[in-house]
């Protein structure tokens, strides 16, 4: 809890004492049927209402009911990159949620637990951490009375910490009805009865109280949502309106909300029999004339790799998602990697180029979408989003887009040709165009697409001639958009010791390092990279200023050391003090771990 | 079969631009590189899924799908089952030659047990898959078998595939004069077999006959085997959309993602 400025010490058994504060992190620990998620998102909610930055992470088990989980919250009245290395505030539920999460309370932070669950408490814990014990699983059946066990909890706890933080309370009110609008409005009743309850508790044991200074993003009418809602929005608002898909964690989300959305706006999504009908149906109905959607996550995507090869051949926009987890297989389904980054870019038999780009936050991931379609179209190619489970599930408030200009209409145009040929060699910028079917050809020679090597008019060619020109078609048009795409800028000082790479959901803890470092005195730098295949143009001289560029990745250093992305880069500028930062603990960074690293690296 | 997708063309006065071609991998499969209309040759076996985005996006196409007994049955086994199941607008016409002519004499999904293959040399061994009652176990809706020899008859078994409201399923055996020659001699006339057409009073609403036609051993019988009316994804999808849309009447599109994010606020 940074800047925090305190009052007097409170008297023991005295009102508590109020400290105002810019920022807290808050982790709540519990079982994943407790409903620790939706406390998550309601403070997650309230601080986007509040004109205050937040970012969350969350743990969940890969079964389907229980298991221990966790939701952390990081609201802040100025700029949040990261979700929070350690927490100022621990709640949690029972004796494995306090032993198992003690240690990521930062020293001297509260622990807020129910001592109805909680029994043993080492004494040299005592005096590292102020305990706080409340019977809030008894203090809830007291609130709404009933023998229902477990439900409300959450929400009384929610109470609790908005008592704790002098939250807002009537906002915190409506964004209960709104949660339990169209229920039986009982339970909208009784879910503000525990939350009274928790709140009305005097909390007389906590010694310090909390106040947040006013939210620094005045009058940005900002929303409140998750990675992989914003992705699939971002989709609906670049005119997609067919999708195909097929179930894995963490990518089904999105195709639950487009199998919803999308009838709205007179399209489909279809789940299919598995991921390859998925990839062949949307690539058929791109064809069909209006660029469509697949996606999956780490297996899924091996198994579309043949069918975007096809997409690259034949030259058909497509847009595919991939949701990266921990791999290789079935891995690790709920945790979060970068290792996708070679199939993404490379995956697939042949020489088959295609466009990768990845989101860095959860607002990135709306704009990336619409990017992604339009990068598609113009260039008739399927481009990655390579998003990750990092980003996908956690939640950030962002400034509300304007959604009037941003909506596009990308409608087929049916207009009748004379003549076409859509592999056009001729063409000046050297790009394939495709006639949707429907499409009127007044000399009656009509066009196909395949996955054999072709002549322009899309018929199969044996000629090694032709094989050599179209290969290089394909590459050319893509050399075109890296060379056309914007040379990354450098976050902190264009020139100094160590220059950070990221890509990713690695942005923000990578930035905030940086902030850090740069307070402590040290020279490091940070560039993000949002398209990774083909590359933007101008690195090299970025890389020129520094005299380390560490490449931070989420996957494995491989047999010579670097990480996916750090290969490549290492590949195209042979510049050996390019070196790999990665880990594969399957949790996102801590800033912690990046400045030790460095510092181990560049000693 | 080419010649007859041509006069069925012709003869229905179809608009070139609106009939697409879709194939996967096969000897049958470069069909749509001889139709002087829209077509796409996708990867072996997925024909069937890449034409269920065609025809569910783009409802105003005829969508034919050509294929072979490998592609069908064998690497797209999956797709045919589901695609029957969600009774898709399109019409599957699936040559079968009972071997993998185009890789040049393995065994195929059909070929019958004891067929020597360059993969069996001693003779295949694994049962063989009966098109028709695959078809009809999976929910196509309309399912016919024909051959080759009988241009007539796939005419007209084209024409009532196109004319039916779902997931048409035709079985055109297509010998292989390469790899297989002879595999149908049973049923052509010419060749001393024999052409019976399923007999006029064969209900085709009734599942239980078409699977007791569908056990017959060569030539075994000609025809519709099964013709029923269910809804199809297409008209199910079309209904979801017209529901939703009538919340949303007249709305720009931007509109109506503006109503979701105003609540994410």
């Amino acid at each position: 809890m940074s800047d925090a400025t305190t009052a007097a010490p409170a008297q023991a058994g005295g009102t508590p004492q109020v400290s105002h504060i810019s920022e807290a992190v808050i982790r709540i620990a519990g079982n994943s049927q407790d409903g620790i998620q939706a406390i998550g998102g309601f403070l997650a909610r309230l601080a986007g209402r509040s004109e205050q930055e937040v970012m969350t992470f969350m743990t969940i088990p890969s079964t389907i009911s229980g298991g221990p989980s966790i939701f952390q919250v990081r609201i802040g009245s100025g700029e949040v990159l990261s979700a929070g290395d350690e927490a100022d505030v621990l709640l949690c539920f029972y004796q494995h949620s306090y032993e198992n999460h003690l240690g990521s309370l930062k020293k001297g932070g509260i622990v807020l637990y129910d001592s109805d669950h909680v029994k043993e408490i080492k004494p040299e814990n005592e005096t590292k951490y102020r305990h706080i014990g409340l019977p809030i699983s008894s203090l809830v059946v007291e609130a709404i009375g009933g023998t229902g066990r477990d439900k409300g909890k959450n929400v009384y706890a929610l109470g609790l910490i908005a008592k704790m933080f002098n939250l807002d309370v009537p906002k915190l009110h409506r964004l209960l009805s709104e949660r339990f609008a169209g229920k039986d409005p009982k339970v909208a009743e009784t879910a503000i009865a525990a939350f009274n309850g928790g709140y009305s508790h005097t909390l007389a044991a906590a010694s310090e109280l909390f106040k947040f200074k006013p939210g620094e993003n005045v009058g940005h009418n900002q929303i409140v949502m998750g990675g992989n809602e914003a992705l699939a929005y971002g989709l609906i608002a670049a005119g997609v309106r067919f999708g195909a898909g097929y179930p894995i964690t963490p990518w089904s989300d999105i195709m639950e909300l487009l199998r919803k959305e999308l009838p709205k706006y007179g399209g489909s999504f279809i789940q299919c029999e598995d991921e390859i009908a998925s990839v062949a149906m949307a690539i058929g109905a791109s064809w069909g004339g209006r660029v469509a959607v697949t996606g999956s996550s780490g297996p899924g995507i091996s198994l579309k790799t043949e069918a975007i090869g096809w997409a690259v051949m034949a030259e058909v926009p497509l847009v595919v998602v991939d949701v990266q987890r921990g791999g290789p297989s079935t891995g690790m389904p709920t945790n979060v990697e970068q290792s996708d980054f070679n199939i993404a870019c490379f995956g697939g038999h042949g020489d088959s180029p295609r466009v990768v780009i990845a989101p860095s936050s959860v607002e990135d991931c709306f704009y990336t979408a619409i990017e992604a379609v339009n990068i598609a179209r113009k260039y008739s190619t399927p481009v990655i989003i390579l998003t990750d489970q990092g980003i996908a599930s956690r939640i950030e408030a962002f400034k509300m887009p304007e959604l009037e200009k941003i909506c596009q209409d990308i409608t087929p145009d049916f207009t009748p040709v004379a003549d076409h040929k859509p592999y056009d060699l001729a063409a000046a910028d050297g790009i394939t165009r495709h006639l949707a079917p429907g499409t009127r050809v007044a000399s009656g020679k009509y066009p196909i697409v395949t996955g054999l090597e072709h002549d322009e008019l899309g018929h199969p060619t044996g000629s090694p001639k032709l094989h050599v020109q179209m290969t290089a078609k394909r590459r050319n048009k893509l050399k075109k958009l890296g060379a056309d795409l914007p040379t990354p800028t450098v976050f902190g000082p264009p020139e100094g010791q160590v220059l950070l790479v990221s890509w990713g959901s690695s942005k923000g803890p990578v930035e905030e390092a940086v902030k850090q470092a740069r307070a402590a005195g040290d020279a490091v730098s940070a560039l993000h990279i949002k398209y990774l295949n083909p590359l933007p143009n101008g690195l090299e001289k970025i890389f020129e200023a520094f005299t380390h560029v560490l490449v931070v990745e989420l996957n494995d250093e491989g047999f010579y050391g670097y990480g996916q992305l750090g290969a490549v880069l290492r590949a195209r500028y042979c510049d050996p003090k390019i070196r790999g930062l990665t880990k594969v603990d399957g949790l996102t960074w801590k800033i912690r771990e990046i400045l030790d690293r460095v510092k181990a690296m560049t000693k | 079969m080419l010649a007859l997708y041509f006069k069925l063309i012709e003869k229905r006065k179809m608009h070139h631009e609106k009939i697409t071609t879709v194939a996967g991998i096969g000897c049958s499969s470069r069909f749509p590189y001889f139709v002087q209309a829209h077509g796409a040759h996708f990867i072996h076996g997925r024909a069937l899924p890449f034409a269920t985005g065609v025809s569910l996006s783009r409802p105003d196409l005829h969508v034919f799908v050509f294929g072979g007994d490998g592609d069908a049955f064998s690497i797209g086994g999956n797709h045919f089952t589901h695609t029957a199941r969600k009774n898709v607008k399109l019409t599957y016409c699936v040559m079968d030659n009972n071997v993998y002519g185009l890789t040049k004499n393995q065994t195929s999904p059909t070929s019958p047990i004891g067929y020597k293959s360059k993969t069996d040399a001693w003779g295949s061994g694994d049962r063989p898959i009966n098109p028709m009652k695959q078809a009809i176990a999976a929910g196509a809706t309309f399912v016919a078998r024909t051959t080759h020899t009988n241009p007539n008859h796939v005419l007209q078994m084209m024409e009532a595939a196109m004319d039916h409201d779902g997931f048409s399923f035709i079985e055109c055996l297509s010998e292989c004069v390469e790899f297989y020659p002879g595999a149908f001699d049973g049923a052509n006339p010419r060749k001393g077999g024999q052409f019976p057409e399923v007999p006029k009073d064969h209900d085709v609403t009734d599942e239980y006959a078409a699977y007791k036609l569908s056990e017959e051993l060569m030539p075994g019988k000609f025809g519709i085997f099964y013709k029923v009316n269910r809804p199809t994804k297409n008209a199910n999808e079309a209904k979801i959309i017209s529901t939703n849309r009538e919340k949303f009447a007249a709305l720009p599109d931007w509109q109506i993602l503006q109503k979701n994010f105003d609540r994410m606020k």
